[in-house]
């Protein structure tokens, strides 16, 4: 069964097209990361989802209820982490966990979630008082108070430090233990690689690729190989002997990086040109393209056919 | 799914008193809503308490026309300015979108935050009335108690829809202070709130009859009025103030608007702003 389907979702503002012919489906139970560049359409989409925002066209259905008019009955089954909301600051955090959680049909204990989402200490200070990072676990807390089956996360990590994220990672997990279904969006990608169990990356409105974290890295090109060529060497000769290897990307300082679809064959002509020449291989590695790889890659081509090219770097 | 929702009549009796928990922690609202009109009262009585004043009713104190004019003033702070004020706040700070994300019904919502603001309007009523009592020698008549309640009734729901009305459609926090206090302000001033005009020019009364603050403030001073007979019930006034309310709540109902505007610029005044956004 699936907790979200969506097809054909189009959205416009005026004559912008914010999303357009967008199509995917989160299963029950299944942590689904949506990725894309600032102004994708992820928040649009997201806010659609929870009924939030109208569509312009398309179909949609979240717990198998239309957002549109899914009304009071389907937001007791959601729990929402919107990208930028604010909450009452004269209200200490039991007050509030206390009071949003009041109109749920299931809620969970205050101690429970303040703890859930690290808060013990600060549970009678008023929430004016906290940091940005504390608030948004607040509205981390405001979003499972209600036992939902589905909650979505609109960039939950975005201001936390290493240790807040780590643990709102494991509340996560313990979420989807219990079988709650996430929709998250987020722009760390090692984020996504760590939590979703597929991942569908959105550039201008549109989805490009959709898969697990390991099939989206498996269908990249290829593996990284890189390393230091020493100073007094000659990258031509290189070149000339191993004309199998292709276009060496030329770095600074001597340094060589290049994809490889048969890294084995290619890292032992390599290694046995250096052995016979007698020079040392600086900084050699080899490594798998990573999801972020992955994603800049992705982003920045279709964002390139889309006539719409942005400089990342 | 398991269990049933919470009782709407428990639901609205925790936002009543969730709203009124803000309201004593916003300093500020509160010294406007309570405080300031009963320095008015006292200021107003030292200054010309011992004078008499001519209405359509005849000759009377002063210190019972300005404690019943204030007791109004006072109500009209605590549901009009202050609706208009506190919701646009709340929407800009994005705190009714969080709360259109959950079960609650939104008209849960609106009835805590009305219901807030009329509990807050008599409390100022009656500390109003007990002071007038106690220091200014008012005379409350039971059998124009009655009246009394009925008007305030009125006027405060109609004060508090109008407020609302303002809240749906002002942009922004900012501009709906601005528009709150230029309403009101200028409008008591015509309206018998801080004085008895005796031959207003025409077009000041004019102003004062055909907005509803005027209505209520001689509705309800009548019932202090030792010079108007019970049980001083003034229908014509009531079903003019009740056809402004109306009007009100058809505007804040149509055109309410929960979430901040696209593009305003107080939007973030206290919101959190995520790096990315
Ligand atoms: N209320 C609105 N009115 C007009 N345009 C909007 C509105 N909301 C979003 N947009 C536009 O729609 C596009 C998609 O915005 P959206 O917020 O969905 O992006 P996003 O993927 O969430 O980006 P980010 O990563 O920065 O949060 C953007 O170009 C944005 O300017
Ligand atoms: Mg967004």
């Amino acid at each position: 069964m699936s907790a979200i389907n969506v097809t054909g979702l189009r959205k416009t503002y005026g004559s912008l097209v914010a999303v357009d012919d967008l199509s995917f489906e989160v299963r029950a139970g299944e942590v689904y990361a949506l990725l894309g560049h600032n102004g994708a359409g992820k928040s649009t989409t997201i806010e659609i989802l929870e009924g939030h925002r109208q569509r312009t066209s398309g179909e949609v259905s979240v717990l198998g209820l239309d957002p549109g008019r899914g009304g009071r009955e389907l937001r007791d089954r959601i729990g929402i982490v919107l990208q930028t909301s604010g909450i009452e600051p004269e209200l200490t955090i039991r007050e509030a966990v206390g009071l949003y959680g009041s109109c749920y049909r299931r809620t969970r204990p205050i101690d429970e979630v303040v703890a859930m989402v690290g808060l013990e200490e600060k549970v009678d200070h008023r929430i004016g008082s906290l940091s940005g990072g504390q608030r948004r676990r607040i509205d981390l807390a405001l979003g499972i108070v209600g036992r939902p089956d589905l909650v979505f996360l609109d960039e939950p990590t975005t201001g936390f430090d290493a240790a807040a994220r780590r643990r709102s990672w494991d509340l996560v997990r313990s979420l989807c233990a219990d079988g709650t279904t996430v929709l998250l969006t987020t722009h760390y990608l090692d984020e996504a690689e760590q939590l979703a169990d597929r991942v569908g990356v959105m550039v201008n409105g549109s989805m490009v690729a959709e898969g697990t974290p390991d099939e989206l890295i498996g269908a990249a090109p290829a593996t990284v190989v890189s390393f230091v060529l020493p100073p007094d060497s000659d990258r031509g000769a290189l070149t000339a002997a191993l004309p199998g290897l292709g276009p060496l990307a030329a770095g600074e300082n001597g340094r060589v990086d290049f994809r490889s679809s048969t890294p084995t064959a290619d890292l032992h002509a390599i290694t046995s040109w250096a052995l016979e020449q007698g020079i040392e291989l600086h900084s050699l590695s080899v490594h798998r393209p990573s999801l972020e790889d992955v994603f800049l890659q992705l982003s920045t081509s279709e964002q390139t056919t889309n006539g719409e090219p942005e400089d990342i770097g | 799914m398991s269990g049933s929702f919470p009782s709407t009549a428990g639901l609205i009796v925790a936002q009543i008193r969730y709203q009124l928990l803000l309201f004593v922690r916003v300093p500020v609202g509160v010294f406007f809503t309570l405080a300031l009109p009963l320095i008015m009262l006292v200021i107003f009585n030292a200054l010309f308490g011992d004078v008499t004043v001519m209405t359509d009713g005849g000759e009377w104190p002063m210190r019972q026309f300005y404690t019943g004019a204030l007791a109004v003033f006072a109500a009209v702070s605590a549901t009009y300015t202050n609706l208009a004020n506190m919701v646009p706040i709340r929407r800009d700070e994005g705190v009714l979108k969080r709360w259109r994300g959950t079960p609650l019904p939104t008209s849960v919502y609106v009835a805590g935050a009305v219901g807030s603001s009329v509990v807050i309007a008599a409390v100022g009523v009656v500390i109003m009335l007990g002071l007038g009592v106690v220091a200014y020698g008012l005379e409350v008549q039971a059998d124009k108690l009655p009246a009394a309640i009925v008007t305030f009734v009125v006027g405060v729901a109609a004060f508090a829809a109008l407020g609302m009305a303002v809240a749906a459609l002002v942009p922004s926090a900012s501009a709906a202070s601005a528009v709150a206090n230029a309403t009101i302000l200028p409008l008591a001033f015509v309206s018998n709130v801080f004085v008895a005009i005796q031959d207003p020019p025409r077009w000041l009364a004019l102003i004062g009859d055909i907005f509803p603050l005027k209505p209520f403030v001689t509705s309800f001073q009548d019932a202090f009025n030792p010079l108007v007979e019970a049980p001083a019930f003034n229908w014509p006034e009531l079903g003019f103030i009740a056809l402004w309310g109306v009007g009100g709540a058809f505007v804040a109902v149509t055109r309410f608007r929960w979430e901040p505007s696209a593009g305003g610029t107080t939007r973030r005044r206290r919101a959190r702003t995520p790096a990315s956004s």
